[in-house]
């Protein structure tokens, strides 16, 4: 095919894509405006039902909780994939993690980012678990907490040395964790089925406060397990990653 | 079709100056992933990334997408570029 052929079946697509992307365009709602009906339905009984504030929490993890235990095991599963994929392989040697380049200069960590790390640890694992043990009332939840959680980890790779983040967080105690988190969650809902009730119901009591803390059942709780779930396997992403960076070399 | 009676807050921002907001955020995001796409030294590319995903979770933040933001700025401002730079020592290092 020439050049000059390509250009034109490149032109026909676009076009094409142009015109349907303005026919789409024009049938869109308003800016701002809302159509469906699901929202507002939802606003009017969410907290009444579940005695949770932060409504978004009771839809993840209670409206469609079920829709959650999908992405949950999708991050599981993608942990696992890449602890797999980053695997040592035949060919591979793990060496110290000691620079061995005889004469380079390595320029040691600057006292300013490891004062900044280490300034920053205990917030970031403060904010991380309020955030985790919080869905309930506050427009936060689990995913976020615990990605902020593993962030306090991260920071003690940067404010100090890889084979502290390795002593923190062992692979053995990562693994554990992470499958600790994601089986609770489905548990939870196996928990509902064995009390005859349907898959992931809110069986716990719901609490008298809408928005305290210890209101909404098991959607705290759930939010909960997805917190060090998540947090247990970006550390494990993390962790994979550094040692693929740092310790392991093509032998030869 | 019904509508959600207006939420009693203490404080109101006019409408105008909502959508003078969100059109500048909007206008910033794009431009930041222009900046991403054009940017082609892999770790000032990491940066705007990351810069990228701040603007984004502010823009879901004027939005009134608040949870939606907290995932934004960890993930995208904090995850996905270490992932990322993390790729990149890699390479350099298999390269040298």
């Amino acid at each position: 095919m020439t050049p000059g052929q390509r250009r034109w079946i490149f032109v026909a697509g676009g076009l094409g894509l142009l015109a349907f992307y303005l026919w789409g365009l024009s049938g869109l709602p308003g800016f701002g405006n809302y159509p469906g009906p699901y929202g507002p339905a939802i606003l009017r009984v969410a907290v009444a039902q579940t005695n949770a504030t932060g409504v978004v929490s009771a839809i993840n993890f209670d409206y469609r909780g079920f829709d959650t235990v999908g992405e949950e095991f999708i991050l599981f599963v993608a942990a696992t994939g890449v602890a797999t994929v980053l695997r040592m392989l035949r060919g591979e040697r793990e060496r110290p993690a000691l620079d061995e380049a005889a004469g380079r200069d390595v320029p040691a960590t600057s006292s300013a980012v490891r004062m900044v790390a280490l300034l920053f640890t205990g917030p970031v694992v403060l904010a991380g678990w309020w955030l985790a043990s919080h869905a309930q009332t506050n427009p936060s939840g689990g995913f976020q907490g615990g990605i902020l959680l593993a962030t306090a980890f991260i920071l003690v790779y940067l404010s100090g040395e890889f084979l502290v983040f390795k002593r923190l967080s062992p692979a053995d105690l990562t693994d554990v964790v992470e499958a600790a988190g994601a089986g609770g969650y489905a548990a939870i809902g196996v928990a509902a089925v064995a009390m005859s009730l349907p898959y992931l119901t809110d069986f716990l009591p719901l609490g008298q406060v809408p928005g305290a803390v210890s209101s909404s059942g098991t959607i705290a709780l759930i939010s909960f397990f997805v917190g060090i779930e998540v947090a247990a396997s970006f550390i494990l992403i993390i962790g994979e990653l550094l040692e693929q960076t740092l310790l392991i070399r093509q032998e030869g | 079709m019904t509508t959600l009676a207006a939420v009693q807050t203490p404080y109101t921002v006019p409408t105008a100056m909502m959508d003078i907001l969100q059109i500048t955020l909007l206008v910033l995001v794009a431009a930041g992933a222009t900046a991403v796409v054009l940017i082609r030294a892999h770790v000032r590319q990491v940066l705007m990334l990351s810069i990228y995903g701040v603007l984004l979770a502010v823009l879901f933040l004027a939005f009134q997408a608040p949870d939606v933001t907290l995932s934004e700025l960890v993930v995208g401002a904090v995850a996905l570029p270490i992932i990322v730079l993390l790729t990149l020592a890699k390479v350099r290092k298999r390269e040298q």
